[in-house]
């Protein structure tokens, strides 16, 4: 008994200074985040999950400022290129960055685009564009408009409180989280949706 | 305990020095850049003036966004989404990092101006903002 506790401990130990020693060699914090939510924890998410969530901070502060902040996993990577490439025109707005940022957004937008990433909406999205299809908005994909044409305008755009469907998390309650179940779907200024 | 403490006063010293070395670090920069006096007055007349945009003929200022009483949260005119008050009294995080500071001076003034707003007029604009 007592050598299956010590045993248990020198494993544990063991597990933490590797952790440590891992966490220590990976001096890129944000880049940490991802590989761990892609490893092991990953494969268990993406049956659950629609697209990977965002982890990176540097993401969240710079493209959820303006903005919900799109999981990277809703647009292929050359979107994400081409998007990144003109910041100063975005669509109708400046969202120019120090290169450095800008660089490091883009590596981190190409790494996790749908195109690369193994979730369930991430793979939809591709199947529905065309090899050469570069899409900047994700509500322009075709699956998108597919997954949301049976809700009414006068719900979206002619809806004071809402205005576009370019606000997923307005309606979806979990999409910070990589979730678009519709069964989690609140409109505001009209309520749940029920497709039934 | 009083280690505890120590450290959130430390921490909270900390924070309070970074706060107003953000600003400093920008009013020295303007006055490298030849500003000699600062505005606050007209500072907070740009802020509230229209300026007509060249593509759309409407009409863009910084209340747009960041609306008119400065202590309550804005919303973006265009995504809709809320951003934090302006005044560093209602927020604190606010004005204290200048790359941040400097990149959202080139972006706005662009959007709302149409051009990139002078030392003189950053320095006028900043010193109205701080006091609130
Ligand atoms: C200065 C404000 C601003 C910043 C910063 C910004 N955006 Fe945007 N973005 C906008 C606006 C405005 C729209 C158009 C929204 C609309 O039509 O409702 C938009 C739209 C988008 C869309 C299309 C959404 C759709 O309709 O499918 C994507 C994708 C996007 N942005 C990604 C990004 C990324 C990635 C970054 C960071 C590099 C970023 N944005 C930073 C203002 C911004
Ligand atoms: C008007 C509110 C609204 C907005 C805004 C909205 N959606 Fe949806 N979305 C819905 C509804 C309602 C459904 C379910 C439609 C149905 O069941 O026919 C749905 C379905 C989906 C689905 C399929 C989920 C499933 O279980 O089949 C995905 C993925 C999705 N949305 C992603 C997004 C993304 C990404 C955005 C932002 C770019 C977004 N949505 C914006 C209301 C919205
Ligand atoms: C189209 C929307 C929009 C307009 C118009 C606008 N801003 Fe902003 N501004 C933003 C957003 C979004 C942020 C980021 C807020 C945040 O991170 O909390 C911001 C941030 C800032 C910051 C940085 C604050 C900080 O804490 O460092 C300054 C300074 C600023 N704006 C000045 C201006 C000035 C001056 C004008 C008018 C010339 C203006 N803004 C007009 C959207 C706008």
């Amino acid at each position: 008994m007592k050598s299956l506790t010590k045993i248990i401990t020198a494993t544990g130990i063991a597990g933490i200074l590797l952790t440590t020693a891992i966490v220590i060699a990976d001096d890129d914090r944000y880049e940490k985040n991802e590989r761990h939510e892609k490893g092991y924890l990953g494969k268990f998410f993406s049956k659950k999950l629609d697209v990977a969530p965002v982890k990176n901070a540097l993401y969240k502060e710079e493209c959820g400022s303006c903005h919900f902040a799109y999981q990277p996993g809703l647009l292929p990577a050359r979107s994400w290129t081409k998007m990144m490439g003109d910041l100063e025109n975005h669509f109708d707005e400046n969202a120019e960055l120090d290169k450095d940022v800008q660089t490091k957004l883009t590596q981190y937008l190409v790494k996790n685009a749908a195109d690369h990433a193994n979730y369930k909406r991430s793979r939809r999205i591709m199947n529905s564009l065309s090899k050469t299809d570069s899409p900047l908005r994700i509500t322009e994909t075709p699956y998108f408009i597919r997954k949301h044409n049976e809700i009414p305008k006068r719900m979206v755009k002619d809806n004071p409180k809402l205005g576009s469907f370019s606000k997923c998390a307005a309606c979806h309650t979990y999409a910070e989280k990589g979730s678009y179940d519709d069964d989690a779907v609140n409109i505001p200024g009209i309520g749940r949706w029920d497709d039934d | 305990m009083i280690r505890k403490l120590g450290i959130t006063v430390v921490l909270f010293s900390a924070s309070t020095v970074i706060f107003a070395d953000a600003i400093s670090d920008m009013f020295t920069q303007y006055k490298a850049q030849g500003v000699t006096s600062i505005d606050a007055k007209a500072g907070q007349a740009m802020w509230s003036k229209e300026f007509k945009n060249q593509k759309t003929g409407k009409m863009r200022s910084c209340t747009n966004c960041h609306g008119n009483d400065l202590t309550q949260a804005g919303k973006h005119v265009k995504t809709g989404k809320e951003i934090k008050p302006m005044a560093p009294s209602a927020y604190n995080k606010r004005l204290t990092d200048v790359k941040k500071i400097k990149k959202w001076f080139k972006r706005n003034c662009k959007w709302t101006v149409g051009r990139e707003c002078s030392a003189q007029e950053q320095a006028d604009i900043l010193s109205y903002l701080q006091k609130l």
